[in-house]
C-alpha cells in the first residue's frame, strides 16, 4: 500500500480554503466553547481579572495548559513561580510537538514566513481537522489557518460567560467546582484511551505522581508523574 | 533587591506561558525538518497526553478525599457509557456536591 502522503498535492494556499477550514472545524466547536467555559469559571474563582483572562485565552490558546497554570498561579508571580509555569505548560503542551511533527511531511515545503504563524494556532482540534483533510490527499494549507482561527475565536468569545458565573458562585466547594480540573481530565482521558498496551505508562504516571504528591510541595507531581509514565510508554511497546 | 524577591504581575505570567506553549508548537514542526525523530521519542510523546493527565487526577482525587473518588468515577463511567462530555462533567460535579452535602 502506497503512502497517503506519498501522492497527496504540494501545499499551496487559497482564498475559498480558510473558509472551508472554518467549516471542518463545525463539529468541534461546541466542545472547544464548553471547555473555555469550564477556564472562564475556574479563572474567576482563582482571582484572575476579566481582561487577563481574555487576554491568556487569546495568547496562550491552550486549555489543558491553562487550567494546569492556574492551580499553580499566585498573585503576584514570584521568579521561582514563572519559572515552574513555563515547565508545567511546555510539559502539559509537549503532545504539541508530535503534532507538529506529523505536520511536516505537508506542510514542510512552504516558506518559513508563511507556515509559522499558522503553526501558533496548533491545538488538539486543529491539529485533527488538519490531519483529516490531508488524509484526503488534498493541500490546501488555507485549510489549517481557517481551522485555527475558527476555533480561537470559540475560544475567546465562550471565555466571557464562564467567567461571569464563575464569579457568581460564592462558594465553589459546595459545587465541586475546586475538583474541576481532574473531573474535566477524566473526561477527556475517556476519549484518549486507545487500548490496554499505552495505559501501562499512564498507571506508572499515576502510581508515581501520587508518590510524588507526596514527597515534593506544590504541583510538580504532574510533571515527574507524566515524565516517569512517558518513559515507561517509550520502552515498554519495545517488547512487543 | 536579590533575584528571588522580585515579584511579577498576572501579564509576565501570561506572557511566560504563551510563550512555552509557541515553543511546543513549532519545536516539533522544526526539528522533523531537521532531524530524524526516533521510534522511541515517538511512543514517549504519544504515551505523554495521558500520562499528564492520569498524573493530575491521581492525586487531586485522594486527596479530596471519598468525595474526589466518587465524584471522578461517576466522571468516567457516565463518559465510558454516554461518550457526552458535558453530561460526564455535570454529572461528576453533581456528584461532589452530593457527596459533600451528605459529609462523606
Amino acid at each position: 500500500m502506497k503512502n497517503p502522503s506519498d501522492r497527496a498535492q504540494a501545499p499551496y494556499w487559497t482564498l475559498p480554503g480558510l473558509a472551508e477550514g472554518a467549516w471542518r472545524s463545525g463539529a468541534l466547536l461546541p466542545g472547544t466553547a464548553i471547555f473555555s467555559l469550564v477556564f472562564g469559571t475556574v479563572a474567576a474563582q482563582k482571582g484572575l481579572s476579566l481582561a487577563d483572562t481574555i487576554l491568556m485565552n487569546a495568547l496562550v490558546f491552550a486549555g489543558a495548559s491553562q487550567l494546569v497554570a492556574l492551580e499553580a498561579w499566585t498573585n503576584p508571580l514570584s521568579l521561582g513561580t514563572l519559572a515552574s509555569l513555563a515547565l508545567l505548560t511546555a510539559i502539559v503542551n509537549a503532545r504539541f510537538v508530535l503534532m507538529g511533527a506529523a505536520l511536516q511531511p505537508w506542510l514542510g515545503a512552504l516558506p518559513a514566513w508563511q507556515i509559522y504563524p499558522p503553526l501558533l494556532l496548533t491545538t488538539d482540534a486543529t491539529w485533527i481537522v488538519g490531519m483529516r483533510y490531508r488524509a484526503e490527499g488534498k493541500g490546501d494549507a488555507a485549510i489549517y489557518l481557517g481551522a485555527g482561527l475558527a476555533i480561537w475565536a470559540v475560544w475567546v468569545a465562550a471565555v466571557v460567560p464562564g467567567y461571569l458565573l464563575g464569579a457568581f458562585i460564592s462558594d465553589p466547594k459546595r459545587f465541586g467546582i475546586d475538583l474541576m480540573l481532574p473531573i474535566f481530565f477524566a473526561a477527556m482521558l475517556v476519549q484518549i484511551w486507545r487500548g490496554p498496551r499505552r495505559a501501562i505508562g499512564w498507571a506508572v504516571a499515576g502510581v508515581v505522581a501520587l508518590a510524588a504528591a507526596q514527597l515534593v510541595a506544590g504541583w510538580w507531581f504532574i510533571v515527574i508523574g507524566a515524565i516517569a509514565g512517558s518513559i515507561a510508554g517509550g520502552f515498554i511497546d519495545d517488547a512487543e | 533587591m536579590m533575584p528571588n524577591e522580585m515579584q511579577f504581575g498576572p501579564f509576565a505570567g501570561i506572557l511566560v506561558i504563551a510563550l512555552a506553549t509557541y515553543f511546543t508548537r513549532v519545536f516539533g514542526f522544526w526539528a522533523m525538518g531537521h532531524v530524524p525523530m526516533t521510534l522511541r521519542v515517538r511512543r514517549m510523546l504519544e504515551t505523554l497526553p495521558g500520562a499528564i493527565v492520569i498524573a493530575t487526577i491521581v492525586p487531586l482525587m485522594f486527596r479530596a478525599g471519598v468525595p474526589g473518588v466518587i465524584g471522578i468515577a461517576a466522571t468516567l463511567g457516565c463518559m465510558v457509557l454516554r461518550r457526552n462530555e458535558f453530561l460526564a462533567v455535570a454529572l461528576g460535579l453533581a456528584s461532589v456536591s452530593a457527596a459533600r452535602a451528605l459529609g462523606l
